[in-house]
């Protein structure tokens, strides 16, 4: 359910005479989400166990991350859409990764990939460890799993791509 | 049907002199419209090339590759662009800016320019060079200096390696690319691409000179950066190599430099050995596409089967294989001339 304020009611009543009369509308945005939202590459902060399971997804027969046209594991971030978080952020690394995160381009999403990354997982309680990745990034998708299946990952992402469409 | 292009050209000509434009303005707007056509047939070769070359990495490795948009999947590559375009622009605070936005001008502008020579069927390049084949060469080894601009000019340290990696393997390999081809200009005695197909009229040059087929496959594969020689992007090592610091548009006209290259070197390797428009049954100008096509798979295959081969490996496989084999193909070449010319005189 999406509330609406007042002024986008009155586009959609604008719209919706115009639609009436013959003319059709459109947005550019919603071209531009329609390719953004089915070219997500994702750029991996990863430790040990979830980065297996999304290396199972990205390059195995039996799940197919190129199906859906997410195969393009980008190196740098200046390239990269997505930074799938799979993995503890630890106080160390949190600089690092808040400077990665702000070195990709807009528009750019992030998904936290298992409990680690969601809540601190296991080390919640550690002296390194933050106590879940939305504390330094925001995060529009959380993947829970232990590790996380790469069927979960596809949700995921599939998820976000209905964000991305404003379905969500 | 061979000269049905030529024939629109002609009338494009006459029509354009009948409604009292000089020879000299007719002809101008008919190369206009020929560089508008080649530059349309890039980048749908483009479009078409990533689709395939995701499928066919999908097909080698057991997947499916992309296909939930349309019909196998072939909008995927508009949803890239769209995405590509609409992606922020950043322009790093410390870059040398005028080569870092310049570099991928450049590159995909020489690129297209390596079209012009190429003959689709009997006289029907845009630019029918008498020095074609030195014209090609020279300027698909000047791309080399884009991804320097592209690597100097983004003051990034794997930036710059990866650059310099890209030009000590065009060093390298544009000795045995340029050596192969000696032989073929020793048989058919021109330099000219149209002379060159119209000598395989009855034998392709693939049988005369598997020697050299096989060092300019190789050479070539480097000098296009790709399949097992594909160091100055290494990810594992170099992040993106030269293109680290690019972002959206600018990294995709690389990307877009990258595909008309393999798409012009496979182009002329149907020239040189695998008889250009000769063929049965299909007219001239479609039989070209189909066997660039074949060629750009063959490429598309060896990528995707090969793991990426060590920097000193790389070289001294040049030095020491390829060189020694396109100079021993040189000899042979003559040898081979000078016997036919005593068989014959007999």
């Amino acid at each position: 359910m999406v509330l609406k304020n007042e002024a986008d009611l009155k586009e959609d009543a604008d719209v919706k005479l115009l639609e009436n009369n013959g003319v059709f509308c459109t947005w550019f945005d919603k071209i531009w989400n329609w390719g953004r939202a089915r070219s997500f590459w994702p750029l991996n902060y990863s430790c040990n166990c979830c980065p297996i399971e999304m290396l199972v997804a990205g390059g195995a027969p039996r799940f197919d991350i190129a199906r859906y046209g997410y195969e393009v594991f980008r190196a740098s971030p200046r390239q990269a859409d997505l930074l799938v978080l799979a993995g503890p952020v630890t106080l160390k690394m949190a600089p690092v990764v808040r400077r990665v995160w702000l070195q990709m381009a807009e528009p750019k999403w992030v998904l936290a990939m298992g409990n680690c990354a969601i809540s601190g997982g296991p080390f919640r309680d550690g002296y390194s460890v933050l106590p879940g990745g939305d504390s330094i990034l925001p995060i529009d998708v959380y993947v829970p799993g232990c590790p996380v299946r790469p069927e979960a990952l596809f949700h995921g992402m599939l998820e976000l791509k209905a964000k991305v469409e404003g379905k969500r | 049907m061979d000269l049905w292009f030529t024939n629109i050209a002609n009338y494009i000509v006459q029509l354009l002199m009948s409604w009292g434009f000089p020879y000299f303005w007719a002809d101008l707007i008919l190369l206009l419209i020929q560089w508008m056509c080649v530059l349309a047939i890039v980048v749908l070769d483009v479009i078409i090339l990533i689709w395939l070359e995701r499928k066919a990495a999908g097909f080698i490795q057991m997947r499916l590759g992309p296909n939930r948009l349309g019909p196998f999947g072939i909008f995927q590559t508009i949803a890239d662009a769209i995405k590509l375009m609409t992606k922020e622009d950043i322009i790093p605070n410390k870059v040398d800016k005028w080569i870092f936005l310049t570099a991928p001008l450049f590159m995909i502008f020489i690129s297209v320019m390596l079209y012009l020579v190429l003959p689709i069927g009997e006289g029907l390049a845009v630019v029918d060079l008498d020095v074609g084949l030195l014209y090609f060469l020279s300027l698909s080894s000047l791309t080399t200096i884009c991804v320097l601009m592209a690597g100097w000019g983004s003051n990034n340290k794997w930036s710059l390696m990866g650059a310099m990696r890209a030009v000590a393997q065009m060093i390298t390999y544009e000795v045995p690319l340029i050596l192969s081809l000696l032989g073929i200009v020793m048989i058919t005695g021109s330099l000219r691409l149209s002379d060159i197909v119209a000598a395989q009229s009855h034998v392709w040059l693939i049988i005369m000179q598997p020697l050299a087929l096989i060092c300019y496959f190789i050479a070539a594969t480097a000098e296009l950066n790709r399949g097992p020689f594909d160091m100055p992007e290494a990810e594992q090592e170099l992040t993106a190599g030269a293109y680290t610091e690019y972002t959206g548009m600018r990294w995709a006209l690389f990307f877009l430099a990258e595909y008309t290259n393999l798409v012009a070197v496979s182009a002329l390797f149907v020239c040189l050995f695998l008889g250009g428009w000769h063929g049965p049954f299909l007219p001239q100008w479609l039989w070209i596409p189909v066997k660039t096509y074949v060629v750009i798979c063959v490429f598309f295959w060896i990528k995707w089967t090969f793991p990426r081969i060590r920097m000193d490996h790389l070289m001294s496989f040049s030095w020491k294989v390829l060189i020694p084999l396109s100079l021993l193909n040189i000899v042979l070449t003559g040898f081979g001339i000078e016997i036919f010319a005593w068989v014959r005189g007999l």
